[in-house]
């Protein structure tokens, strides 16, 4: 499923620069080194983390979008980054939880 | 390439919003010298890891990347506090991190264990109150 394909009313975009990547698998955690030792590339990252190391950890393990979830959002400097490092960034009203079951069921349509 | 090549860059301990330039900019370097991607992803973790721990507990440090044909060889310097249980530092989990570092999602105890994994050498040279020397290698596929 590509990231284009995402629901955006569901999953709504703070920054696209790299819309056509692929969503294969889904990875959900908090604590940077444990996603970046169990995340697999083009995995939908998903986290409440909105700091700049969320942006070079993504970047590092080439997720195909981090989704930010709780309504959590990312400060203007830090969206420039994600901007610069071609990172798509959404963000959700719904728990992590909850978006992981949305995304499930996405992608298995 | 008869030559290693070799890339040296500063760690800022001090500036914990920018960790992670030197890997992402070593990312860049290995790209351009077109190496496979896996081997490109593991080794920018791997020094990923041990940039956030120079800056979380060692005040910064220099860190170097070799390239020849064979191997990847990344040897992280500082002139932190050291270790002083390598076994104990090693266990994943385990972390002296404090609460803010925390905060920010580090601290998980998984750097060092990472940094093992991602690699297929690591050693670790370590004198508490002089500092620590890591040296990780990540073996190149070689032609058949």
């Amino acid at each position: 499923m590509k990231i284009s394909e995402l629901r955006q009313d569901i999953f709504r975009p703070l920054c696209l620069p790299d819309p056509d990547r692929d969503i294969r698998g889904v990875y959900m955690g908090d604590l940077l080194s444990w996603v970046m030792g169990r995340a697999e590339e083009d995995n939908a990252w998903i986290t409440i983390m909105s700091n700049r190391n969320v942006i070079a950890v993504a970047s590092l393990i080439s997720v195909s979008c981090v989704i930010l979830t709780e309504d959590v959002t990312l400060d203007a400097d830090v969206l420039a980054l994600a901007e610069q490092k071609e990172i798509n960034i959404f963000t959700t009203a719904l728990s992590s939880y909850d978006a992981c079951i949305a995304l499930y069921r996405m992608l298995n349509e | 390439m008869s030559e290693p090549l070799v890339f040296q860059f500063d760690v800022d301990g001090n500036d914990f919003t920018s960790a992670g330039r030197a890997s992402v900019q070593v990312k860049k370097l290995l790209r351009e010298l077109g190496l496979p991607a896996d081997v490109i992803r593991r080794v920018s973790i791997a020094m990923y890891e041990g940039e956030i721990n120079m800056v979380i507990h060692a005040n910064g440090g220099v860190a170097e990347v070799r390239v020849d044909e064979r191997d990847i060889t990344i040897i992280l310097t500082d002139r932190g506090p050291g270790i002083p249980d390598v076994n104990l530092a090693m266990q994943e989990g385990y972390s002296t991190a404090t609460r803010s570092i925390q905060s920010l999602g580090f601290g998980a105890g998984m750097g060092l264990p990472n940094m093992k994994r991602y690699t297929d050498e690591m050693r670790i040279d370590t004198e508490v109150g002089v500092g620590t020397t890591i040296t990780m290698v990540i073996h190149l596929p070689q032609p058949q």
